[in-house]
């Protein structure tokens, strides 16, 4: 018993090392996402172009799809557009919502960078944002042909992100909606 | 000197207007809710501030929400479910007792329960250590008068 007692300092520093190292791992922004699993809240919301009229969550099914919120007030949203351009010509279906934003400035910013959205959703307001849990954009949702969110990336999409967290979920999930 | 003082410290109670927001509600008995809740509502985008302190654009539009839903007769309980079925448990600062926060929840007590454990051992250990041995034999006993007696002689 006594000799067990003198482990003990030296067993508890170990478990409270373990777990501090293990704490330096983790990133103390990234929010555990409360909607992975749900379906896509409903929504009514004017499209970017007046134009397309409204939009509401039945226009975002039937096809695996990316939401990406984006706002031209947004510095890392420039970084990310090339990315998005890239996947886009790949086929890839990106609906963009675009987030407490301006339309004029919007305007401008696709057509100095291009368009890799099938349609925005304008959200004035940011209501939509915050049934989605939007904390700043950019954000990308991945979205299954249910409607269902089944992923959820708070940052910036480059080509690690991209193949590291969405490539095998994209295609597995095209492969289901087929 | 003085006057650029005096309009210094004019500047400064501007902007200090400028940033509270003046929040109205239909009922009286809505504002102090509002102030217990946006206190106990953590920021999102911000590390460790709360609603009420944080002037991020998140923040400032979480707060008009909680106030549209004390608005819309919600309950505190209500306005929190609505709440973390959209920003996870992470926005508040009293987490809810469930399986991930267990842990955090008991841990004082279960700690502060093997620390009474030590310190009730470790008092009885001493407290026997210092117990009077009771004189065992014939031989001690004489021994022990006998040491007893040899001032008085």
């Amino acid at each position: 018993m006594i000799r067990f007692a003198l482990f003990l300092p030296i067993a508890l520093f170990v478990v409270l090392s373990v777990v501090l190292l293990l704490g330096l791992d983790s990133d103390p922004t990234d929010l555990p996402s409360a909607l992975v699993g749900e379906s896509f809240p409903a929504f009514r919301l004017e499209a970017l172009d007046p134009e397309e009229g409204f939009i509401d969550e039945q226009h975002l099914m039937g096809e695996v799809a990316l939401v990406n919120v984006w706002a031209t007030w947004c510095y890392a949203c420039r970084i990310e557009h090339a990315k998005l351009n890239q996947l886009a010509e790949n086929g890839v279906k990106i609906i963009g919502l675009n987030y407490k934003d301006n339309r004029a400035d919007a305007f401008d910013w696709l057509a100095l960078r291009g368009n890799p959205y099938a349609f925005s959703i304008f959200d004035l307001r940011g209501s939509l944002g915050i049934d989605l849990g939007v904390y700043g954009a950019p954000e990308t949702f991945l979205i299954d042909a249910q409607g269902h969110i089944r992923y959820r990336r708070v940052g910036v999409i480059d080509d690690r992100v991209w193949d590291n967290e969405f490539a095998d979920l994209y295609a597995t999930l095209k492969a289901e909606a087929l | 000197m003085k006057c650029a003082t005096f309009l210094l410290v004019l500047l400064a109670t501007v902007s200090a207007v400028a940033t509270s927001d003046l929040v109205i509600f239909s009922d009286p008995s809505y504002t102090a809710r509002y102030q217990t809740m946006i206190a106990e509502l953590r920021c999102p985008k911000c590390q460790n501030q709360n609603l009420a302190d944080s002037n991020s654009p998140i923040s400032q539009d979480l707060r008009a929400e909680v106030h549209r839903l004390l608005e819309l007769g919600m309950t505190n309980t209500e306005i929190e479910q609505y709440l973390t079925a959209r920003y996870s448990d992470f926005i508040l600062y009293r987490p809810q007792v469930n399986n991930s926060t267990y842990l955090l929840w008991l841990a004082p007590i279960v700690i502060l329960l093997i620390g009474m454990f030590i310190v009730v051992g470790l008092s009885r250990r001493r407290a026997s250590d210092f117990q009077e041995q009771p004189a065992t034999s014939q031989t001690d006993r004489r021994r022990l008068a006998d040491l007893l007696n040899d001032g008085n002689k």
